[in-house]
């Protein structure tokens, strides 16, 4: 009975040191340090317009849907792309539910892009990231999207290859992860070009 | 697979791991067997005082009974502590966004699932827990529960090493220098790393963001007391037909009424992202800040992040390898160990990566680029290749982490995960855990190999007997009964069924996935599976919290006794006859003997999930 008791003393001891200093001082130490080094990615990396108001996370979607933003990847997060309900469909290989899903983004996809019917859709065009909140999209995605998108803004295509180019991530340190185009700050980007005349 | 990319980054993976392998190793060595270290000026005082204020005399030795009681102790401390954090949220501080506190059932789930280093999640993190619930409750055992772990292999090879000994070592002293010595050091440094890349680290509420175009969606009504608004509506058929009823007229049935609802905003999740995930990786622990876990950009925001949370998920379990081979005098052993799981763990990665990358062809014969591979459930920036080796890795260590959706893997790749966890995750494994439910079959292939040519088997010197089988087997014989025995329970009954996402053998391999994940002590799941429906019904909470429980320490308890019984026993001199514990020859029979174990106890369960839905793809049937 006696060790029993000094057991729990020790254990509930230790567990308040504990609690204390690693769940007290060490996330605070981190914060410390984030915030004195990395202060914009530590607060979530926002975007915010001219009179302050924030608009999005360059890291999280938001959803587009007019011809003349790039479509991010669809959505699985709560009612789409919301960012406190974060997650995929969780849908099987088998999937009835999937399958006709997916048909039906093919369809749409091919449709808004005036895509012939023969035309493979790339993957992530038409299928729900694991997140809902997949910041980017292939390079072929955005490459089939652009003349749309060009066309509805009245630019050429190369100004908006151009930009496209310039909103992908490439390969971090050449190596590692796959090349991306971010969807959010590349629109971001088209509403600041000025249409010619 | 034909990418050369992919494979430098494999190979680069593999060539990084082995290069912190030796260095990360001595270390453990200098902390765990109390040799000085350099952190000495710094935390020494900190230790000191520590064992001060506790009242710990890091000096007394143990038995492995001692030590079992001091360990069983704190974690029952530790589970209430967090148990009773997480019902009473509500009343505590750092809950900007006003979270009320947990159900019981879903409560003891999560105490459990975290006193365990399962991290099963029940729960989505950021519609569910305060900042105070995610730092302390949640955060202390991913600390914990991975110094507990390192510090039981540490008295399983004390007892492998010793011999004519009574004890294995400080069960509290080995807790304390492990978390101070090594895991917040590192965690420091890594939760800054991770920022760096774009890894949230704040106490803001959520960010409110104008969104730039707003649209339309249709949610369900809800009356002034927030609950759905139904009414009756024709019941349609699975056709979309309205079903008619024998009086001619169609079948009314109530339903929710849907309501437009515009949205023009965003909510960003905010919190003390970085300092929790630096440790829920190193600590192989896994549970998600969010619900998407090491999927959302904000707790993996990068290609480089995720290299560098896959390299911590294995660092210490590869490093225990050299470690036990220090401490037994016998490097090669401490090798031969590592070359066993590193050669599994290459083959789950390559056959996982080849079925993802193959994709699905139902979805290919409706457009969808094969070259693409299965992108359902995968982030662009990880692409096939680092979503499969993710996949493999959280699944070879028990750390259930995931940067993809198993449960939209296609059957093959999902195979992979799912096995990894059944051979009971000792292909690295968990911190600690790792390293001694490997040692498991090392005893056992020591004695299989010692029935081969009929001699008592011996192991390091030590003679193997039935004690000593009797308690491996029981190790194994109870952590597959609960699995199997949960699955068959789960798969018959209403309030299993109730919860899938998926039917057909897809369903089945939910249930599966999720008793084999709480045993497994991952935390991982096909997450499609609701364990915590909105009816309220606990019987997922609770039997998945029991499978943790059983799956922890009904394996902790037997492993210490059996370190108490190889530090009890006299050498033998090697003789002619004696089986080397290094080599080639060991390496094969250690690999076959995980593999048939875990093939004989699974095999007839996988068939009917994930095998049989194989064949059901290729044939092009849906459910």
């Amino acid at each position: 009975m006696k060790t029993f008791f000094s057991e729990l003393k020790t254990s509930l001891l230790l567990t308040l040191v504990f609690a204390v200093l690693l769940c007290g001082a060490y996330p605070l130490v981190v914060w410390a340090g984030a915030q004195a080094l990395f202060p914009t990615k530590a607060n979530g990396s926002l975007l915010t317009d001219k009179d302050g108001t924030v608009r999005g996370s360059a890291l999280l979607a938001q959803n587009f849907s007019s011809d003349k933003y790039f479509q991010p990847r669809p959505s699985a997060a709560g009612t789409g792309y919301d960012a406190t309900s974060s997650g995929g469909t969780n849908l099987g290989p088998t999937s009835k539910k999937l399958s006709d899903s997916i048909q039906a983004a093919v369809v749409a996809y091919r449709k808004t892009n005036g895509l012939a019917d023969n035309v493979v859709v790339p993957a992530d065009a038409v299928r729900s990231s694991a997140s809902g909140l997949d910041p980017h999209i292939s390079a072929e995605n955005a490459q089939l999207q652009s003349a749309r998108v060009a066309k509805a803004r009245g630019l050429s295509l190369e100004k908006v290859a151009a930009l496209v180019a310039a909103h992908t991530a490439g390969r971090d340190l050449s190596v590692f992860g796959e090349p991306g185009v971010n969807v959010l700050t590349l629109n971001v980007a088209l509403d600041q070009v000025a249409v010619p005349h | 697979m034909n990418s050369p990319n992919s494979w430098l980054q494999l190979a680069l993976y593999v060539a990084a791991l082995l290069l912190l392998t030796k260095p990360l190793g001595v270390f453990l060595v200098a902390v765990l067997e109390r040799g000085k270290t350099f952190l000495d000026p710094v935390v020494r005082p900190l230790e000191r005082a520590t064992y001060r204020v506790c009242g710990i005399d890091p000096e007394k030795e143990q038995s492995w009974f001692g030590y079992a009681l001091s360990l069983l102790m704190f974690s029952a401390v530790g589970m209430l502590f967090t148990y009773f954090i997480l019902r009473f949220q509500d009343h505590l501080p750092l809950n900007p966004q006003n979270f009320p506190g947990l159900s019981p059932a879903l409560a003891f789930n999560t105490a459990a699932s975290f006193t365990t280093n399962t991290n099963w999640q029940n729960y989505a993190g950021e519609s569910t827990m305060s900042y105070f619930s995610q730092m302390v409750a949640l955060t202390i055992h991913n600390f914990t529960s991975a110094a507990v772990g390192i510090a039981i292999a540490a008295a399983l090879v004390r007892g492998i090493a010793r011999h004519s000994a009574k004890t294995v070592g400080n069960f509290w002293a080995d807790t304390v220098r492990v978390t101070y010595y090594v895991l917040a050091p590192i965690c420091v440094v890594f939760a800054l790393l991770l920022v760096s890349q774009g890894m949230i680290q704040n106490f803001k509420p959520y960010t409110v963001a104008k969104t730039f175009e707003p649209y339309t969606t249709q949610v369900p009504k809800t009356d002034d007391k927030g609950q759905p608004v139904t009414a009756p509506a024709p019941k349609l058929d699975d056709a979309g037909k309205p079903v008619v009823g024998a009086d001619g007229k169609p079948v009314m049935v109530d339903q929710p009424v849907m309501m437009d609802q515009k949205v023009d905003t965003q909510t960003i999740v905010q919190g003390p992202i970085a300092s929790q995930v630096a440790i829920k990786m190193l600590g192989t622990n896994g549970g998600g800040y969010v619900n998407a876990n090491a999927a959302h950009p904000f707790e993996n925001p990068t290609p480089l992040s995720n290299f560098i949370q896959m390299l911590s998920i294995f660092a210490i379990p590869s490093a225990l390898t050299y470690y036990l081979g220090r401490v037994v005098k016998n490097q090669k052993h401490g090798w031969a160990v590592w070359g066993a799981m590193a050669a599994m763990f290459l083959v789950g990665a390559l056959v996982c990566w080849k079925f993802e990358a193959a994709g699905n062809p139902i979805h290919q014969k409706l457009g969808v680029a094969a070259a693409d591979g299965n992108m359902e459930g995968k982030e662009v920036r990880f692409g096939i290749f680092n979503s499969a080796l993710f996949a493999t890795i959280t699944t070879d260590a028990s750390c259930g982490a995931v940067n993809a959706m198993h449960d939209s893997f296609t059957p093959i790749g999902g195979l992979v995960p799912l096995f990894n966890i059944q051979t009971g995750e000792v292909i690295f494994g968990g911190v600690g855990a790792g390293l001694y439910g490997m040692l498991i079959f090392v005893v056992l292939a020591v004695f299989i190999a010692g029935l081969m040519v009929g001699r008592t088997p011996e192991y390091l010197g030590k003679k193997i007997e039935a004690y000593d089988v009797k308690l491996v087997m029981l190790v194994l014989m109870v952590l597959s009964a609960t699995i199997l025995a949960g699955t068959a329970w789960a798969a018959v009954t209403d309030w299993g069924q109730a919860g899938l996402n998926n039917a057909g053998p897809h369903g089945f391999s939910e249930i599966l996935y999720l008793f084999s994940s709480s045993v497994g002590n991952n935390g991982s799941a096909f997450a499609g599976l609701t364990g915590n429906p909105t009816n309220g019904d606990w019987h997922y909470n609770v039997t998945g919290a029991v499978a943790m429980l059983v799956g922890r320490f009904l394996m902790i308890v037997p492993i210490l006794a059996l370190a108490g019984n190889l530090a009890s026993k006299r050498l033998v001199p090697e003789s002619a006859g004696t089986f080397r514990t290094e080599g080639v020859t060991f390496v094969v029979l250690l690999i076959g003997t995980v593999v048939l174990v875990g093939a004989l106890t699974f095999l007839p369960a996988l068939a009917i999930g994930p095998v049989v839905e194989h064949y059901l793809m290729q044939a092009g049937t849906l459910f």
